[in-house]
């Protein structure tokens, strides 16, 4: 498998006095599914139509499968790309659609024929050949919008947000069945979204943008459990932030006074230095413990519940905790709101799940 | 009376569209239908003598009509000169329509008041400015003259069918703009990207896609020339010069002049359906038109 299958090297892109993407680098593997996660605004689309050939990059090149396409217009390229309003043209059917692509690949009728079939099958689309978009629903347009791209059998499939105008219920169908697809297909996705969600359930490796530059490139669980900042930390999932200062190195450790809490010895993973004002200490709500007792645990501290949401699964409290000026979050499956009494908690940490960040 | 009225009122769908709609059907009725059923009344009338009508009715007129080669002439060149006009007419506003709705990216709508700036003024003086510019000692041929490009005036700018045409083309130009321009603006440019995307060249993509989804107002800017420029009547007298003249133009000498009443009210009869014809026609390939294209 090519390690270096997409290449971005130094790519920017400025519109005016705007950077859109700003001298990003990085590689794609061949059959990855790839995603491109960040707020909007943060310049993954802007990325992925340089992919698609639709802008052109201020700098830097391009090179997929060995060769560059910096240069190419996007009808000359290896890619195709599902639009995130699908754009199926409205004049002409699904079938007529799905054929677009193929009039100028030169093949015969009947290569075509077994084409679309096959593609028709692979998506779930049989018998509605002759329908037009404004008769599907949004669903089945995404389909066709899929199978419209992936006809075209490319080496690369960019899809730029499909599920955001799907129901929650559908999107989750969707992922689950885009992703089985990726896998049985074996062509590299690279796939843009605003929902972390999304990126961490589908994807091999999510690289998390903000203003125009990568901020993590890693698996989702990495990203999850290890961010490198804390604007992935405070982007993917929940997170709590508590203020704290760095004192002396121990290791792969480091002591740090967490504000209001004291003196506490935590893993260093990004080997922070030492007397180091500018950091933060993030717990995760589902790493921590809510209970009625106290408990043996690193860390445990009394608490008042100022707000619960009840969400089914799991419980979500947002505690005050005696001394600290600030409102902690708290997530737990086994309580609900209707287990305290008075409002009194026990909030409890384990000094493994608190993750050292730096502040800009 | 007038609480049984607004208990109908206030039930009833259809009295609310009739109230709604009784004005302009009023206007219709006045100005439209019942002068069209006293043209076709009167075609079917003959002209016995100057002041003198034959009521009994007959078919005559159109015979008489299909038997004057001048007057099936006439009716040829009309809807020929606005065949000419039409085509020029969308040849000319497409390209700039296309221009505004895809590359103008701030105060389009600046544009199209620009466009149609010059239609501010009245029908009658633009027809009469090119006169001004057309005629033999017009700015065209003093300028050519001055210049020593030619030596005498052309003299077939003025009076002639290409006078007629373009005055025509100018002054029916902003009314192409409009459909044209709205049709286009509509296109959501993501179809046009991602027929790049399959694989279209930028001029097959203007064909299989652009094109047909602007059908509509290609239609629109057709129908909206076509049917008034077939029966213009002002820039043929006026610029046409006997080379120049159209059906129009006989149809009012028949009133007028020549005072054959029944005979113009059936030109005008056959005038009306040869264009309601063509309407349809035109219709109706753009429709398969459509299809054939996808």
């Amino acid at each position: 498998m090519n390690e270096n299958f997409i290449q971005i090297n130094g790519i920017s892109k400025h519109f005016g006095n705007v950077k859109a993407v700003d001298d990003v680098s990085f590689s794609i593997k061949e059959g990855e599914f790839f995603s491109l996660l960040g707020p909007s605004g943060c310049g993954k689309t802007t990325l992925l139509r340089l992919l698609a050939g639709f802008e052109y990059p201020t700098n830097g090149n391009l090179l997929i499968d060995g060769s560059d396409i910096t240069a190419l217009p996007p009808d000359k390229r290896p890619t195709n790309m599902v639009f995130q309003n699908y754009a199926i043209f409205p004049h002409i059917n699904v079938e007529q659609n799905i054929k677009f692509g193929l009039r100028k690949l030169g093949l015969t009728d009947d290569e075509i024929k077994k084409r679309v079939d096959d593609v028709l099958a692979l998506v779930k689309l049989e018998g509605y050949e002759e329908r037009f978009s404004g008769q599907l629903s949004g669903g089945q347009r995404q389909r066709v919008a899929l199978a419209r791209a992936l006809v075209r059998q490319p080496k690369v499939l960019l899809l730029d947000e499909p599920l955001g105008a799907l129901d929650k219920k559908l999107r989750d169908e969707m992922q689950l069945e885009l992703r089985t697809l990726q896998k049985e297909i074996g062509i590299t996705f690279v796939f843009v979204t605003h929902d972390q969600q999304e990126a961490i359930s589908m994807s091999d490796r999510v690289a998390v943008m903000s203003e125009g530059k990568i901020q993590q490139l890693s698996a989702p669980n990495e990203l999850y459990k290890n961010p490198e900042n804390i604007f992935v930390s405070d982007f993917i999932g929940e997170t709590n932030f508590l203020r704290a200062t760095t004192k002396s190195k121990d290791g792969e450790h480091i002591n740090v006074t967490i504000e209001d809490l004291g003196d506490f010895k935590v893993k260093n993973n990004l080997n922070i230095p030492e007397n180091s004002s500018d950091v933060v200490c993030s717990v995760r709500p589902e790493s921590m413990m809510i209970s009625r007792d106290k408990s043996d645990w690193d860390i445990c501290l009394e608490a008042k519940i100022n707000q619960t949401s009840y969400l089914g699964e799991m419980t979500r409290f947002y505690v005050e905790v005696s001394g600290i000026n600030k409102v902690i979050t708290v997530s737990s499956q086994h309580f609900d709101n209707q287990s305290f009494e008075n409002n009194t908690c026990f909030i409890s940490i384990s000094l493994e799940d608190i993750s050292l960040l730096q502040k800009k | 009376m007038f609480q049984a009225w607004r208990n109908l009122y206030s039930k009833s769908d259809n009295a609310k569209a009739y109230s709604l709609l009784s004005p302009a059907l009023f206007l219709i009725i006045l100005v439209m239908l019942i002068p069209m059923a006293l043209m076709l009344s009167f075609s079917s009338f003959t002209q016995v003598s100057m002041m003198e009508i034959d009521f009994t009715p007959t078919v005559q007129r159109y015979i008489d009509f299909f038997e004057k080669s001048l007057l099936v002439s006439l009716l040829i060149k009309s809807v020929k000169i606005s065949f000419i006009v039409t085509l020029i007419t969308l040849l000319t506003a497409y390209p700039v329509c296309y221009y505004i709705a895809f590359y103008v990216k701030k105060n389009k709508m600046l544009w199209l008041v620009l466009l149609t700036l010059p239609f501010w003024t009245s029908y009658l003086l633009r027809v009469f400015s090119w006169k001004i510019i057309l005629g033999t000692k017009g700015v065209f041929n003093s300028t050519l003259l001055g210049a020593g490009i030619i030596s005498e005036p052309l003299t077939f700018l003025m009076y002639s069918e290409e006078a007629v045409i373009i005055t025509l083309t100018h002054a029916w130009a902003a009314f192409a703009l409009l459909p044209l321009y709205v049709s286009l603006e509509k296109i959501d440019f993501s179809y046009i990207e991602a027929a790049r995307d399959l694989g279209l060249s930028k001029f097959e993509v203007f064909w299989k896609v652009t094109f047909p989804l602007s059908l509509p107002g290609v239609i629109g800017a057709i129908l909206i020339i076509f049917i008034p420029t077939v029966g213009d009547y002002v820039t043929p007298a006026l610029i046409g010069g006997t080379e120049g003249r159209m059906l129009s133009n006989m149809i009012q000498a028949y009133f007028g002049k020549i005072n054959n009443i029944p005979l113009g009210a059936a030109s005008a009869t056959i005038m009306l359906t040869t264009v309601i014809l063509i309407t349809a026609i035109v219709s109706y390939t753009t429709k398969r038109l459509t299809q054939r294209l996808s």
